[in-house]
């Protein structure tokens, strides 16, 4: 790439959406880290949110870790070398954070909001206006429920802070630092994200949802997750929602935790929208103990490039775990997206589903990875990837790797690429059907299976959403 | 059996590749070619674990140290392994090396030559025909990961076969070629060079054998194969080297408009055993498969890796490897189908099944798509896993002991693969190999 076109690149990533919002960082680094990353930021970091030395250590260790892990090009894609690591903001605190009125909102924005039936008082905060959603008032009888029942759910700062004998034993353990260099990466700057504690036996009815805690930096750069459900507990936790998260930040890493002790379920749902420019690569694995069961529903439609294979690591005796997934990817987006499944004990099984929907020159990759050694019996592994291409130069690809030993242990992969069949289009629009509202009829129709897994509000929201995507992807 | 001095002919000096060459046939461009494949030899790195083309592979064992070339057999040993190399009745052709000499001339009937068939060693080839070897003689790049061992390959080619049938002449019965290794710490070469012209029809079973079940050896084979439109080429290839052989092979298949390309292979021999096998279909209308078996014992390790390349469109190919695994062994299975974006109305499948008969053996799969045309048919598959057990009930429940249900239960396993060889013949020699390779187990 020339000189030129190298740094013309860079001012795309960081400016577009300045453009449309016409607003900018106020230079003031008495609350700010300044760009670039370094021990100086990271110390930073570490002082305003006055942590503790164990933690601070734990971030100068990871930054280490990130400085010195190559990054993994060898079997990724070469568009991960147009961050540039050394323009980027790693932390602004509170008062520093872009601050815009309704009224700067596109009208773009406004209107997908209308289309997808975003409830009025969640439309300015998914817009990032702060300060004007009244969350409190709507979600304040839920948080007093909560509490009753003992569970705790808060940021890794008052985590870890207030307390750590349930959040430390787990922190940083399903994921280590140096697991990749992007959790290196999080583990060094980490801020925002939630951490959830059920107690023994709870099961908390609603699904619990980021934007609960509206004051908090939920939706951070690089938000850290921990949720631990103690024995025969269950709780569903949901991230992100279905409309456009306008970012300024061209780089999201976050790292989520999931801990599912004996007979517990967890179930995490994300729905992924980030605007076009953005880099969102995530680390995201649960541990699963006996009879327990983590199950991962993951919904990819937004970002520049993301890369994300949620996993789970069968510890216990007849532990389950599940991965659902949805990709779609636009022209210019690359979703590479899969699953992990590590079996670790006898008797346990695991599923993942992966749909892709490849649209203009979008592609969609599935990696995943499912592993049984030699000293297990009666696993079961059951993996199903089918990828759906829409226009010429649509792209797919899927990696699988799948490594198996033991007895009675049963493994079955099975993947397919096709695209809409021209009979079907037919017969929707001899039906006074357009052929771009067939083609996302199809395109529904393809996924439905697994959209009816999210809870209905998501799943409506979810339909709207991909047919918006499907328009002008035809004719 | 002999084993060769340790000082001279080892494949890692120079000066052996150089005598080598001297001692050869001199085309300018022929010593050009083996010195570019030892100086790209010398430059390339090992592989490690961590490249992505050797992923599961045991690359810490790879030793290419205390190898030779192999000298000139005697006479006894010559007689004793032709004896030993008639598969097929009555072959079209038949030729055999031992420790990469050639020691048995193919003759073919007076009614095909007279057609203009060649069937010739590599040395008469070069002789004979420079500029057909000329135009197709390793033409591709090893893209999966074995350049350094294809360039070694290069750097030291000499014995071989080359197979050419004209425009239109039709050919049912097989050409054989039997490649032996007798002597330890011998390193073998050998290459074949099939070029089936416009509708013409061929098909050819390539037999690589040790004479010791205990001998140490190399052997890094390489195949080009060109099937002209509306031609036929029917392949088999059965890898049965001594159990202390590190032997690779690189196969390149081109098929263009209209032809159809079967290939099966078959896995018995070696201590570590990989293939690389590439097919480009470069016309329409080509029908290309695929097949592969092993049966995998002890500490064997089988890496396949496989690529379906699909360059034009409303074309098909079809893939399916099945191993057996007993014993601590591996197998690694690595398929990728690449439909490039104008390859229209592909067909391209891919299927992988392995049989795990031992708690310790371990199946490796990575079975990969790279779709960039959206009017596609395009699936894989993978399963790993035991017998059936409803099936293992029916026999024993008939008073069969669980050792020979379980023998029975994997030759059908196999005999799915073993029925798509077009000779029943050679398929018998090989269904018998498996069967005692079983017993031994």
């Amino acid at each position: 790439m020339s000189q030129f076109e190298d740094t013309q690149a860079q001012r795309d990533a960081i400016d577009v959406d300045r453009t449309k919002g016409d607003f900018k960082y106020e230079e003031n680094y008495a609350f700010d880290a300044g760009i670039g990353l370094s021990e100086k930021v990271v110390n930073y970091i570490a002082d305003v949110k006055s942590e503790e030395s164990w933690i601070r250590e734990f971030r100068l260790k990871a930054l280490k870790t990130f400085t010195d892990m190559p990054m993994p090009t060898h079997w990724a894609t070469e568009d991960l070398k147009n961050i540039h690591f050394d323009k980027i903001r790693y932390y602004l605190s509170k008062g520093q954070k872009v601050s815009r009125t309704w009224e700067e909102v596109p009208d773009d924005v406004k209107e997908t909001f209308e289309r997808l039936g975003i409830p009025e008082a969640e439309r300015k905060f998914l817009a990032g206006v702060e300060a004007q959603f009244d969350s409190e008032a709507v979600y304040s009888r839920m948080k007093d429920e909560m509490s009753k029942l003992g569970v705790i759910f808060c940021g890794p700062t008052e985590g870890l802070r207030d307390h750590p004998e349930i959040f430390r034993k787990w922190f940083g353990k399903v994921i280590p630092i140096g697991d990749n260099k992007f959790s290196a990466l999080n583990s060094a700057v980490f801020s925002g994200g939630s951490f959830i504690y059920v107690p023994k036996g709870v099961k908390v009815a609603q699904p619990l949802q980021a934007y609960f805690r509206i004051n908090a930096e939920n939706f951070g750069q690089f938000e850290r997750t921990l949720i631990i459900a103690d024995e025969g507990s269950e709780i569903t936790y949901m991230e992100g929602c279905t409309a456009p998260k306008f970012e300024t930040a061209t780089l999201h890493s976050a790292v989520v935790e999931l801990v599912a002790l004996k007979g517990a379920k967890i179930q995490y749902i994300t729905v992924q929208n980030w605007s076009a420019n953005v880099f969102n690569l995530v680390t995201k694995r649960g541990v699963a103990e006996e009879d327990a069961e983590v199950r991962w529903i993951d919904c990819n439609i937004g970002s520049r490039l993301t890369m994300k294979y949620p996993g789970v690591v069968l510890r216990g005796k007849r532990a389950r775990g599940e991965v659902l997934s949805i990709a779609l990817a636009n022209d210019g987006q690359h979703q590479d997206t899969g699953a992990k499944m590590i079996h670790a004990a006898d008797e346990t099984t695991s599923n993942i589903i992966a749909k892709s929907i490849s649209v203009g020159t979008g592609r969609s990759t599935y990696r995943g990875l499912v592993h049984m050694p030699k000293t297990l019996r009666n696993c079961k592994n059951n993996t199903e990837c089918d990828a759906l291409l829409i226009n010429e130069h649509s792209r797919t690809d899927t990696y699988p790797a799948i490594s198996v030993r033991g007895q009675k242990n049963f493994v079955q992969h099975e993947a397919s690429v096709s695209k809409v069949s021209a009979e079907q289009i037919f017969y929707m629009m001899q039906r006074g059907l357009s052929e771009g509202e067939a083609m996302s009829l199809a395109v529904n129709g393809f996924v439905n299976d697994l959209v009816k897994e999210f809870p209905m509000e998501y799943s409506v929201e979810l339909k709207r959403l991909i047919e918006l995507q499907m328009e002008g992807s035809v004719g | 059996m002999t084993t060769l001095s340790t000082s001279a002919g080892n494949i890692l000096d120079q000066a052996t590749q150089k005598n080598l060459s001297q001692g050869q046939v001199s085309h300018d461009w022929f010593i050009q070619l083996k010195q570019k494949g030892w100086d790209k030899f010398t430059a390339l790195p090992m592989p490690i674990r961590t490249d992505e083309k050797w992923r599961y592979s045991d690359t810490r064992s790879l030793s290419l140290e205390n190898y030779h070339i192999g000298k000139i057999p005697s006479e006894d040993e010559v007689n004793q392994l032709i004896a030993q190399s008639h598969f097929i009745s009555r072959p079209a052709g038949l030729i055999i090396h031992i420790d990469g000499h050639c020691v048995l001339r193919p003759a073919i009937s007076a009614e095909l030559a007279a057609q203009g068939v060649k069937f010739e060693s590599l040395e008469d080839a070069l002789k004979h025909h420079p500029a057909l070897l000329k135009e197709f003689l390793l033409k591709h790049e090893a893209g999966l990961g074995g350049a350094k061992f294809l360039a070694l390959h290069q750097a030291y080619l000499q014995s071989g076969y080359v197979l050419h049938v004209p425009k239109g002449v039709e050919i049912k019965q097989p050409f054989v070629s039997v490649n032996w290794t007798l002597t330890d710490g011998v390193a073998v070469f050998p290459h074949a060079l099939v070029v089936a012209d416009e509708r013409a029809q061929l098909s050819i079973h390539e037999y690589n054998l040790s004479a010791h079940p205990q001998q140490k050896a190399l052997a890094i084979s390489a195949a080009d194969l060109y099937a002209g439109s509306g031609a036929r080429i029917s392949r088999f290839s059965v890898q049965g080297w001594s159990q202390e052989t590190q032997s690779f092979e690189i196969a390149n298949t081109s098929g263009a408009k209209d032809s159809h390309i079967s290939s099966v292979n078959a896995a018995l021999g070696s201590r570590r055993a990989r293939l690389e096998n590439t097919v480009r279909i470069d016309g329409p209308g080509a029908d290309v498969r695929l097949y592969g078996i092993s049966v995998a014992t002890g500490e064997q390790e089988f890496d396949q890796r496989t690529l379906q390349i699909h360059n034009a469109g409303k074309a098909k190919s079809d893939l399916l490897f099945k191993n057996v695994l007993l014993g601590k062994s591996r197998t690694i299975f690595s398929g990728l189908i690449k439909v490039a974006p104008d390859a229209q109305q592909t067909d391209a499948y891919q299927t992988n099944r392995n049989l795990l008969l031992s708690g310790e053996a371990e199946a490796d799969s990575m079975p990969g798509l790279e779709i960039e045309a959206n009017d596609v048919k395009c699936s894989h598959g993978a399963t790993t896993g035991q017998v059936n057990p409803e099936e293992l009930f029916y026999l024993l429940a008939r008073g069969i002991p669980l050792s020979v249900a379980q023998e029975l239960l994997a030759e059908g396993f196999l005999e799915e693969v073993l029925s798509k060889v077009d000779d029943e013949e050679s398929a018998s020699v090989v269904r018998e190999m498996f069967r005692q390779k079983f017993h031994q187990s």
